[in-house]
């Protein structure tokens, strides 16, 4: 007597959904955007939200009460759970904690401590987040996996490869995030954003009424409270039993001299100024830090300027690895311009670039993108 | 077609239940706690309800206390009896000459598993007894583990995940001989199978009742006479003072029918579930290869079955399942809904693996034969579309 419950009142579910595309949910309205897009086209959806980092890990950095208002955040959760509640269409949590610290986390804290300033988000792209949920969403029935990312996706007329192409909207472009992807990964993603305007977005989720229509953007790294990494590497390292004892260490000049000391290399990047700790007659930046030493080396911003450098793990995403050196625009950090440069394909997945005029503060740990026009050719990370 | 079989979690309320509770609502709202008419209505409405359930589990009505649920009645159970009086809240004050110690089981609900850990917080020593293979506790390891300063044994009585019976009367019967207060979580045995408090032997014993067919957010704790224990929460004079907080009263009385209800289909219901659950455990044995029912010897209730499927993420059989219409489980749900490896599988040794393989299917009274018929097509072909995919599953080579 089932029907004594009205537990059958509830949407029936098709044996199999034709065309069933997965939507990752962060919560966020574009995300969100993404889900009520594809319903609008016709498209049966599953909301997938994965699971990434417990609030409560490291309650040191947390106010009193609950976890509020950040990525992974229960709210977030909440968030997509209410989209999909509104749009009505299935929605499920993938727990993902484990992944994350084994492949985010803990590799940005290391990072940190060895003097390098990495990118979590770059990172989590491409060991976290595309693989298990395509795998999830496949399992489930899916497909093609779809992402508010804003970038594009194009398959090349000729060689039927697909590419990586930067968003119409330069401001929102995420593409330098995305450098890491397969041609498998690519394949079977959307990105449905990516011919968008961040305001186009809102005026969709409006139309759709989405309750997170007007939610504000989440800005800094999911995992980092307050955008503390310094105290984030403190609290983490303390629970993960990562000595930071001897952390502390000399600030020398381009000559060597000893012209002051810091509390630990984690609290410094590249072409950084502010937080030297010390007056100087002109102002200093920080050129390099060498963990080994425990030195962090400080001079002209004259002298943060580089012409070439060495990158590693590169990944020719949208292109074939180039048997000669290429011209691209190369871009070395989320808020740099892109740099006209040559890059040439090494042995072991390397590269060297050699920009055409020196280019301020090339951070080891940073990833450097190159670009053909719009085309992500590829990208690796900062030696 | 939708197919529930995800009675662990929670159950419907009856329509029985749902009927008896509406008169307390708006119309008979009155306080159980006043002196005037409406208030008398609703504490006779409580009293009855205090039988009802009483009746069920063998004990005296004054014996039964209302809570929240099963999580409130076994924190108060705990911390009740490890700091007796209000003014021994701190360890400091414990009133032990040495460390008091308390023995559990590794495989307890998360209400009594993180009540232990925060006692451990608080300087009181646990034991987290280990169990077989079919999740069933050991005797001898448990009466090993006592010691002149044990001041509580707390072992549940029917697992949520594997539905393992523990052998409650025999450990009732220790901890008396011992004189140690014996505390059962009893929430996922309640209505499945008979309990007898006095049979069982135990002092303190927790029940939901959003598990049988009550209304989710009502609760109760049996607390033998005699048994000494402290109240949990500090307020007015309800129940005694022993329990203060208005009572819930349109959530008690559908406590004490479905208490009531329970009772009565007890036998016939648990012997008709046991039936459609072995004939889905067949089924899905001789469908599925490299399919395995987890604590199959142990004496189970009768609408659990827990199944290992190698070579699948059973969050991503929970997700393919939902999107055929079937709900089932991974194991304890969550906050989020999201899943963590479950404890309780890693306890009975299955490894990391073998533990996100396993799949929980419980069923209820309301559960019929033509739905597990559809869960004998859907498991099958959800499972086999899943390990085409999987990349830890290789196909036996020996024909199967």
């Amino acid at each position: 007597m089932p029907s004594a419950t009205q537990f059958d009142a509830l949407p029936e579910r098709a044996e199999t959904q034709r065309g069933l595309i997965a939507v990752a949910m962060s919560g966020g309205v574009d995300s969100s955007t993404v889900a009520a897009l594809l319903l609008e086209q016709g498209h049966p959806v599953v909301g997938l939200t994965m699971q990434l980092w417990n609030q409560r890990r490291l309650p040191e950095l947390q106010g009193p009460g609950p976890a509020q208002h950040r990525c992974c955040s229960l709210d977030d959760v909440y968030d997509a759970r209410r989209v999909a509640q509104h749009l009505r269409f299935p929605h499920y949590v993938v727990n993902l904690e484990s992944q994350f610290e084994e492949r985010v986390v803990r590799p940005f804290v290391e990072q940190y401590l060895s003097g390098r300033t990495p990118i979590a988000c770059t990172n989590c792209n491409n060991d976290v987040k595309f693989e298990p949920l395509l795998r999830m969403a496949r399992q489930i029935g899916a497909e093609r996996l779809a992402t508010g990312h804003y970038a594009r996706i194009r398959r090349h007329p000729r060689t039927g490869r697909c590419e990586l192409l930067r968003a119409r909207d330069g401001t929102k472009d995420q593409s330098y995030f995305l450098w890491g992807l397969t041609q498998e990964q690519l394949s079977r993603s959307d990105f449905p954003l990516g011919e968008l305007t961040k305001e186009q977005v809102r005026e969709i989720a409006r139309r759709a009424e989405l309750p997170v229509a007007e939610k504000p953007e989440s800005m800094e790294l999911c995992f980092v409270p307050n955008g503390n990494y310094v105290q984030f590497i403190q609290a983490y390292s303390r629970e993960a039993g990562i000595s930071l004892a001897e952390q502390e260490g000399e600030i020398v000049n381009e000559d060597g001299a000893v012209i002051g000391r810091h509390s630990g290399v984690h609290h410094f990047t590249i072409g950084q100024r502010k937080g030297l700790g010390f007056a100087a007659g002109k102002p200093l930046y920080v050129l390099a830090i060498d963990a080994a030493k425990n030195q962090v080396v400080v001079g002209d911003d004259s002298a943060l300027r580089t012409t070439s450098f060495a990158v590693e793990d590169v990944n020719w995403v949208s292109v074939e690895a180039p048997h000669t050196p290429v011209r691209a625009s190369v871009k070395i950090r989320h808020k740099h311009e892109p740099a006209p440069a040559t890059v040439e394909a090494l042995e072991g997945r390397r590269a060297h670039v050699t920009f055409d005029s020196p280019q301020r503060a090339v951070t080891p740990g940073q990833a450097a993108v190159f670009y053909d026009a719009d085309v992500v050719l590829g990208g690796g990370w900062i030696r | 077609m939708r197919v529930y079989l995800d009675h662990n979690a929670t159950t419907p309320v009856d329509p029985a239940v749902r009927d008896a509770m509406l008169p307390f609502l708006s119309g008979d709202f009155g306080n159980a706690s006043s002196i005037h008419t409406p208030g008398q209505q609703a504490r006779a409405a409580v009293e009855t309800a205090r039988e009802q359930v009483a009746a069920l589990i063998g004990a005296k009505p004054q014996e039964i206390v209302f809570t929240s649920g099963g999580t409130e009645s076994d924190n108060h159970a705990i911390f009740g009896c490890l700091f007796p009086s209000a003014s021994s809240i701190s360890s400091a004050s414990l009133d032990h000459e040495s460390t008091p110690r308390v023995i559990t089981t590794a495989i307890e609900h998360e209400a009594v598993l993180n009540s232990c850990q925060e006692l451990e917080r608080r300087g009181v020593a646990v034991t987290y007894l280990p169990v077989h293979r079919d999740g069933v506790v050991d005797l001898e390891q448990l009466r090993a583990a006592i010691r002149p300063e044990t001041a509580l044994i707390t072992v549940m009585h029917a697992n949520n995940e594997l539905g393992a019976i523990q052998p409650i009367a025999e450990i009732g019967k220790i901890a008396r001989e011992k004189g140690i207060p014996f505390h059962t979580d009893a929430v996922q045995a309640a209505a499945k199978i008979p309990i007898d408090v006095n049979v069982l032997a135990v002092d303190l014993l927790a029940l939901s009742a959003h598990k049988f067919y009550g209304p989710k957010g009502v609760g109760a704790l049996f607390v033998r006479a005699g048994t000494k224990i402290g109240p949990f929460l500090f307020g007015g004079h309800h129940q005694r003072g022993f329990r203060p907080g208005t009572e819930n009263v349109p959530g008690i009385v559908g406590m004490g029918k479905a208490a009531e209800l329970a009772r009565l289909a007890l036998d016939a219901d648990s012997q008709r579930i046991a039936v459609l659950r072995d004939r889905l455990e067949r089924g899905l044995l001789s469908q599925i290869p490299d399919s395995r029912v987890n604590a199959a010897r142990a004496p189970r209730t009768p609408n659990t079955t827990n199944i290992s499927f190698a070579g699948i993420e059973g969050e991503a059989l929970v997700i393919a399942l939902d999107l055929r219409g079937i709900a089932v489980s991974t194991g304890a749900a969550c906050s989020s809904g999201a899943v963590e490896p479950s404890h309780v599988l890693t306890a009975i040794g299955l490894s990391a693996a073998e533990a996100r393989s396993c799949i929980r299917f419980s069923l209820g009274r309301h559960t019929t034969e033509a739905e597990i018929d559809f869960a004998l097509r859907a498991v099958p072909e959800a499972v086999s579309q899943l390990r085409e995919i999987s990349p830890a599953y290789r196909k036996p080579a020996s024909a199967r």
